[in-house]
């Protein structure tokens, strides 16, 4: 695994909120293929880390390099087109529109008609339209969602909005999928499947996955490898027995 | 043929055909009544308006429902694509005889000088977040009436000639002005038609609908929802809310040309921010989003002071009447839903994705 170039690789990555420093020094290494847990306390900077990665945030310090392109100069649409996509702790879904329309949006970049086609309503617009749309139900039929493709994304129970955020994320084509506690607010049972679908997803898309996850079920379950964050600092880096045993993870954890 | 039947009376489309039908049959309705003599000249004058006023409705709709930005500058889009048509139709007039063709490439040129400006104006503003739009369309609609009120343009036989806050204009032979400053376009000959209206509807219609239901149409609503997640999804946001701008601006200045070739003079002063009100009121009232709506209730408001006329004045009470009613009957839940959604919008901006 180590032998093969990064999707992603992360060199002292910082950023400061006016005089606070909210994470430092982050360094952090993707390989193909693989799924990585990035976890720590409350208030630790994890959501900041993928802001800073999507460009939501732009960084003070560091260099974020996605497929040896260094993302210097992006903007978040040229960080989604160069393979990141994400979902989000507080669900975004666009709640006024119907749920396959959320995961068409998700391809806008890969539709190839312009507005002229479409406003004109050319054969391409509807060669594309039949394409995105084929496309977009056999996306939702494995979220098993395909039956209420017409929903409103809003009137969708919570379970189903994280499913469908990463629906929508996946639609992007990405090369790296960042996911926000995917499993936040979900019962066991739910958790269970959600582990199944997230390992799925690395196979059949053949992507990383980089997640946050409070459940420690799930993150030692599927993480290959685990990052540990505490007060915006790297605490450990490891494989998930490592990560257990280690003191100081217990210790931030735990307190003393 | 079948998949096409089925097609046009899907859920999905039924209001899409409601609205051609609605209009086909007015137009039809109010063709036959003017043939049988039926018809008021006071509503026959009204009918061309009323076409321009429903197209500006339409476009600021697109703008403030569909896309989510507040714009108070209609009118001042209207203004623009007005005079820029009374000086083509005006110069055009020993050129092209046909009046119809006439008038068509003056609403070209209106729609298209009314764009340029929406897409300038548009650079600075729609790259923010917040009630930009607003301030600055508001200012734009003040700053061009008095423009247009201090301008005077004028040809002869070697060409235009303008100036500006005095009237320096030297014209020599074949003398036309088109301009006159606060006394705005003076002798233009009336070349629009009710038909020309209802064709200019449609086609609104058309590129509205037809931008709404395309991958445009899904970016604009996404980035009404919710900014960030549009941006993370690779939908270029000040892009996106340009195409709906212009399109707006666009129509806006058609609807303005037609409106201004309807009257022998026209003074800047008419297209001011009472009438960017009156829009967005027409478009609040039929509901944001709604096109149908929007169509309805700019026919009710715009009809409804001129038919009360007789009741001298109790109109304007009546007419306020009327808008509350309209108001409380409107508030439903499928229009709370959309307001609902609306405010969280507003309260939800500035607030950036947490950690």
């Amino acid at each position: 695994m180590t032998n093969k170039t990064p999707v992603l690789e992360v060199k002292d990555l910082g950023i400061d909120f006016g005089g606070l420093t909210a994470v430092n020094n982050f360094n952090m290494e993707i390989y193909p293929h693989e799924i990585v847990g990035l976890i720590g306390p409350n208030g630790a900077g994890k959501t900041t880390v993928f802001n800073m990665l999507t460009k939501v945030y732009e960084p003070t310090r560091g260099k974020i390099i996605l497929c040896g392109k260094d993302m210097d100069k992006m903007d978040t649409v040229a960080a989604n087109k160069a393979g990141i996509a994400r979902t989000f702790q507080n669900i975004r879904l666009f709640t006024n529109l119907s749920v396959i329309d959320n995961v068409k949006i998700g391809m806008h970049n890969s539709i190839k008609y312009s507005t002229l086609d479409s406003i004109l309503r050319l054969p391409k617009y509807y060669k594309e339209e039949a394409r995105i749309h084929k496309e977009a139900m056999e996306l939702l039929k494995i979220f098993n969602m395909d039956k209420e493709a017409d929903v409103l994304a809003g009137n969708l129970p919570y379970g189903a909005q994280r499913r469908l955020e990463i629906a929508r994320a996946l639609a992007t084509d990405p090369k790296l999928l960042l996911l926000d506690e995917p499993a936040a607010g979900m019962n066991p049972q739910e958790t269970e499947e959600l582990m199944e679908t997230i390992r799925f997803v690395r196979d059949h898309f053949d992507i990383s996955i980089l997640l946050i996850e409070h459940d420690m079920n799930l993150v030692m379950g599927i993480c290959e490898r685990i990052t540990v964050l505490n007060y915006g600092m790297v605490l450990a880096h490891g494989l998930p027995e490592e990560i257990q045993s280690n003191p100081a993870v217990i210790k931030a954890y735990l307190g003393d | 043929m079948k998949n096409i039947i089925n097609k046009i009376f899907d859920a999905k489309h039924r209001s899409r055909t409601f609205s051609y039908i609605l209009v086909i049959a007015c137009y039809i309705l109010v063709e036959v009544l003017m043939s049988t003599g039926n018809i008021t000249s006071l509503l026959k004058g009204l009918l061309v308006p009323l076409c321009c006023y429903i197209v500006a409705a339409l476009a600021l709709n697109l703008v403030v429902g569909v896309s989510g930005e507040l714009s108070l500058g209609q009118a001042g889009f209207m203004s623009i694509g007005a005079f820029s048509a009374v000086c083509v139709a005006g110069y055009l007039g020993n050129i092209v005889a046909n009046d119809i063709v006439r008038l068509i490439i003056a609403m070209i040129v209106g729609a298209i000088v009314a764009a340029v400006f929406g897409f300038i104006i548009g650079i600075p503003v729609l790259k923010l977040q917040g009630d930009y739009l607003a301030i600055v369309t508001l200012a734009f609609g003040q700053i061009i009436k008095s423009v247009i009120n201090n301008m005077y343009v004028g040809f002869d036989n070697n060409g235009f000639q303008f100036s500006f806050v005095t009237n320096n204009l030297k014209l020599g032979e074949g003398a036309k002005i088109l301009l006159n400053g606060p006394m705005g376009a003076t002798g233009t000959s009336r070349i629009s038609t009710f038909t020309v209206g209802v064709i200019l509807i449609i086609i609104s219609l058309i590129v509205i609908y037809n931008l709404m239901y395309s991958k445009n149409g899904r970016a604009i609503m996404a980035c009404r929802d919710n900014r960030i997640a549009a941006s993370t999804v690779g939908i270029n946001i000040a892009n996106t809310k340009m195409l709906a701008f212009v399109i707006s601006a666009a129509l806006a200045g058609a609807a303005g040309a037609l409106y201004a070739l309807n009257y022998a003079t026209l003074v800047p002063a008419k297209f001011d921010f009472n009438t960017s009100i009156l829009i967005l009121v027409y478009v609040v009232l039929g509901g944001l989003g709604n096109m149908n709506g929007t169509i309805i209730s700019t026919v009710v408001l715009l009809l409804l002071p001129e038919l009360l006329r007789s009741l001298r004045d109790y109109r304007m009470l009546i007419y306020a009447i009327v808008l509350i009613v309209i108001m409380i009957v409107t508030n439903n839940s499928r229009m709370k839903t959309i307001i609902e959604s609306f405010k969280k919008k507003i309260s939800g901006k500035g607030v950036k994705a947490h950690d």
